[in-house]
C-alpha cells in the first residue's frame, strides 16, 4: 500500500478531478458546510497547500481550525461521493474474516448441534420443570437488579453530575469497578459481606433476612454486577441537559418536583431505558460473580448458566447446547431491543436538540 | 461534570417560585440524595471491595505472601498475563481495522456489521466457553483432527486464549466506531490527496485523532481478559500449574475452605482493577481536556 503515496486515488466522481487540481479534504468540507456544493470551485486558490506539506508534518497546523461541527454538517454531502481513502477491502476483508473466525462461526456451532437433537427431545430438554425453573429465576432476578439499578442508577448519576461533595472523583471513578473487578472476585467477596457471619449478613439476619445462599444474594450479585450501566448511560445526558429549559421551567412558576418530572425526567428517560436493559442483558447472562452466593439448589437458587455448566460437567454436550440455544435467542432479541431503544434515544435527543 | 455543579445551583436548592429568583436554598433536598446514593455505592461498592482485602490479611502477611508466591499462584497469574497479552493485541488491530472500515467507508449492510461486533457482549461467558467446546473439543468439529495432530485446544491454553478473545472482542472497535465516525473523514482525505499512503494516513493523522479513545478501549480489553471466569471455566479444564488462570485459581481455592489464600489471589485482582480504574480515570481527564 506504500506504493500509492505518489499517486493518490482520486474517483472521477469527484468535482476538481478534472481540472488537474487536488482537492483538498477540509477546504471542500468548509466551502460545503458554508456555500454548498456548487460554490466549492473558488477553493481551488487553496491549492497550493498541496505541494507537500504532509511529509514535513505541517499539514495540522494548516487544517488544525475545522472543527467537529463542519464536519457533521457536511456528512450527509460526503458520503454521495465514493471514498478517496485507501484500504476499504483489506480493512472490511480482515474485519469480516476475523469476525467470522472469532464470533460466527463458533456460534453457529451452537446453532447447528442442536439440530442433531430431534425436536422432541430438544423441547423435553429445554422444557424440563428443573430448566424452567432456572430460567424464572434468572429473568425474576435479572429484571429486579435491573429495575434497582435504573432507580439508583439515576439517583447516582444526578447526585454525580450535580451536587458536589468530598471525595466525589473517586467515587465517580469507582462507580466502573463492577467492570474492572473479576465477575469471581466479586462473587467471592460478596458472599463473605453478605454470609450470616458476614458485616452485613449477620445484621441483616438477625433480623431474620438470609441473603447469601438463596435468592435474595443472586439479586445482590445482579445488581452489583449492573451497577455501572444505568449511571453511564444517564450521566452523559444529565451533562448535556440545556440550563435554559430549567431555568424557563422555573421562571415560569415550576416547583423544583415538577421541574424534575416534567422536563427533565422525560429527556433522561431514553437513557434510563437504554441502561436497564443493558443492565438486564449482562444480568441474564452473568455466571461468576452468582455461583459462589447463589448456593445453586436445584429449583430454588440455581440460575440458567449454572445448569449449562453442570450439564457440560455430566458430558450432556447436546442438552447443554439446547438451554444455550434458548438463552441465545433471548439475548438476541434483546440486543435488537437495545438497538431499537438506542436509535429512539437518539431521534428524541435530536428532536429535542433542535 | 463538576463544572455544571456551580453553573445550576439554585435549579435544586431553591424553595418555592414566589421567591422571585432569591433562591432560599432547602439544603436537605441535596444532602438527602447525596447521603442515599452514597449509601447505596458503599453498600454494593465499597463494602464488598474492602472486604476482599480485610479477608486477605485476616490470617496476617504471612498467610497472605505464601499464598501469592504459591507455584501453582504464580503459574496461574502467568497464565492470565498470557492471554491478555494475546487477545489484547488481536482485538486492537481488530478494533482498528474495523473502525477504518465503517468510519472512513460507506457500504451496504453496515448497521448488521456493528451489530455483529457487539454481538460477544449479549452472550453469556458460559456459552462463549461452550461455543468453543462445541468447535474444538473432541466430540466438536475440529477435535478429532486436531487429536490426530496431537494438539489439544480445549482444556488447554489454547482454548483459554481463544475463549478470552472472544469475550473481549468488541471493546476497541466499540470505543473507536462512534469516535471515528464523529471525526469525519475530511483529515483522512486531506492526508490522501496531499500523498499520505494508507499506512501513513493512519498512523499519522487517525491514531493520534483516537489514541485516548484507542488507549481507554484498550485498559476495558485488558481488564476484562485478565478477570473473565465463566467462559474460560468453560474450557480450561482445571488443571492446577498448567491451564488455571488467576480467577480460576480463586474459585478453586474457595472451593477448598482456604478462604485465606483465595482472598490473597483476589486481592492481587482487585488490586489490577484498582489500577485500571485509576488509568481509566487518567484517561478520561486527558480526553476531555483534549
Amino acid at each position: 500500500m506504500a506504493s500509492q503515496a505518489d499517486t493518490p486515488q482520486i474517483p472521477p466522481g469527484l468535482p476538481f478531478a478534472k481540472g488537474g487540481v487536488l482537492p483538498c479534504g477540509p477546504c471542500l468540507a468548509l466551502g460545503v458546510s458554508a456555500d454548498g456544493p456548487e460554490k466549492t470551485t473558488s477553493l481551488r486558490s487553496h491549492a497550493d497547500v498541496g505541494t507537500s506539506p504532509f511529509a514535513k508534518g505541517g499539514w495540522r497546523g494548516i487544517f488544525g481550525g475545522h472543527n467537529a461541527k463542519t464536519s457533521t454538517a457536511t456528512v450527509h454531502i460526503a458520503q454521495r461521493n465514493p471514498s478517496v481513502l485507501p484500504g476499504f477491502h483489506l480493512a472490511l476483508g480482515f474485519t469480516i474474516f476475523y469476525l467470522s473466525l472469532i464470533v460466527l462461526i463458533p456460534l453457529s456451532a451452537a446453532f447447528i448441534k442442536t439440530f442433531t437433537l430431534t425436536w422432541e427431545v430438544f423441547w423435553a430438554t429445554v422444557s424440563a420443570p428443573r430448566v424452567v425453573a432456572s430460567y424464572g429465576l434468572t429473568f425474576r432476578t435479572a429484571l429486579l437488579a435491573a429495575g434497582i439499578n435504573a432507580v439508583f442508577g439515576l439517583l447516582v448519576a444526578w447526585v454525580l453530575v450535580r451536587y458536589k461533595f468530598p471525595g466525589k472523583k473517586i467515587i465517580d471513578a469507582l462507580v466502573d469497578l463492577p467492570f474492572a473487578l473479576p465477575t469471581a472476585v466479586a462473587g467471592i467477596a460478596l458472599t463473605a459481606v453478605y454470609a450470616t457471619n458476614g458485616w452485613l449478613g449477620q445484621p441483616l439476619s438477625e433480623a431474620g433476612i438470609k441473603v447469601a445462599f438463596t435468592p435474595l444474594g443472586i439479586l445482590v450479585a445482579l445488581t452489583f454486577i449492573g451497577l455501572p450501566f444505568v449511571v453511564r448511560t444517564v450521566q452523559p445526558v444529565l451533562e448535556d441537559l440545556e440550563a435554559e429549559l430549567e431555568e424557563a421551567a422555573h421562571s415560569l412558576g415550576a416547583t423544583p418536583w415538577q421541574t424534575f418530572a416534567q422536563v427533565i425526567f422525560p429527556t433522561v428517560l431514553p437513557a434510563v431505558v437504554t441502561g436497564f436493559t443493558l443492565a438486564f442483558a449482562r444480568a441474564l447472562g452473568e455466571y461468576g460473580s452468582v455461583i459462589f452466593i447463589a448456593g445453586n439448589m436445584p429449583m430454588v437458587s440455581e440460575i440458567t448458566p449454572l445448569l449449562i455448566i453442570t450439564k457440560l460437567e455430566q458430558y450432556d454436550y447436546a442438552g447443554a447446547t439446547a438451554i444455550a440455544v434458548v438463552m441465545l435467542v433471548a439475548s438476541f432479541l434483546l440486543l435488537f431491543a437495545i438497538n431499537a431503544l438506542q436509535w429512539w434515544a437518539r431521534r428524541r435527543r435530536g428532536l429535542e436538540g433542535a | 461534570m463538576s463544572a455544571l455543579a456551580p453553573a445550576v445551583p439554585h435549579l435544586t436548592g431553591h424553595a418555592s417560585p414566589r421567591t422571585h429568583g432569591v433562591a432560599r436554598r432547602v439544603p436537605w433536598v441535596p444532602i438527602a440524595l447525596t447521603s442515599a446514593a452514597l449509601a447505596f455505592l458503599a453498600l454494593f461498592l465499597l463494602v464488598p471491595l474492602a472486604a476482599v482485602f480485610v479477608e486477605a490479611f485476616r490470617k496476617g502477611a504471612a498467610v497472605y505472601w505464601k499464598a501469592v508466591i504459591e507455584p501453582d499462584a504464580v503459574s496461574a497469574l502467568q497464565l492470565t498475563l498470557l492471554a491478555a497479552a494475546i487477545a489484547v493485541p488481536l482485538n486492537l488491530v481488530f478494533g482498528v481495522a474495523a473502525a477504518w472500515a465503517i468510519a472512513k467507508f460507506d457500504f451496504r449492510g453496515k448497521s448488521l456489521l456493528i451489530t455483529l461486533i457487539d454481538l460477544p457482549f449479549s452472550v453469556s461467558p458460559v456459552i462463549s466457553g461452550l461455543i468453543y467446546v462445541l468447535v474444538f473439543g473432541l466430540q466438536g468439529w475440529l477435535g478429532p483432527t486436531l487429536a490426530g495432530f496431537d494438539t489439544q485446544v480445549i482444556f488447554a491454553v489454547p482454548g483459554i486464549v481463544l475463549a478470552t478473545i472472544f469475550v473481549t472482542f468488541p471493546f476497541v472497535a466499540r470505543e473507536l466506531i462512534p469516535l471515528m465516525q464523529a471525526q469525519g473523514r475530511e483529515e483522512e482525505e486531506a492526508a490522501a490527496v496531499l500523498g499520505a499512503s494508507g499506512w501513513q494516513t493512519l498512523w499519522h493523522v487517525t491514531l493520534p485523532n483516537v489514541k485516548w479513545g484507542l488507549l481507554y478501549g484498550v485498559i476495558l480489553c485488558n481488564a476484562r481478559a485478565m478477570g473473565e471466569f465463566g467462559a474460560v471455566s468453560v474450557v480450561s479444564g482445571h488443571i492446577r500449574g498448567l491451564t488455571n488462570t488467576l480467577p480460576l485459581h480463586v474459585e478453586i481455592l474457595y472451593n477448598e475452605y482456604q478462604f485465606a489464600a483465595a482472598f490473597a489471589c483476589a486481592s492481587l485482582l482487585a488490586f489490577l482493577a484498582l489500577i485500571t480504574l485509576a488509568i481509566k480515570s487518567a484517561v478520561e481527564q486527558h480526553a476531555t481536556a483534549a
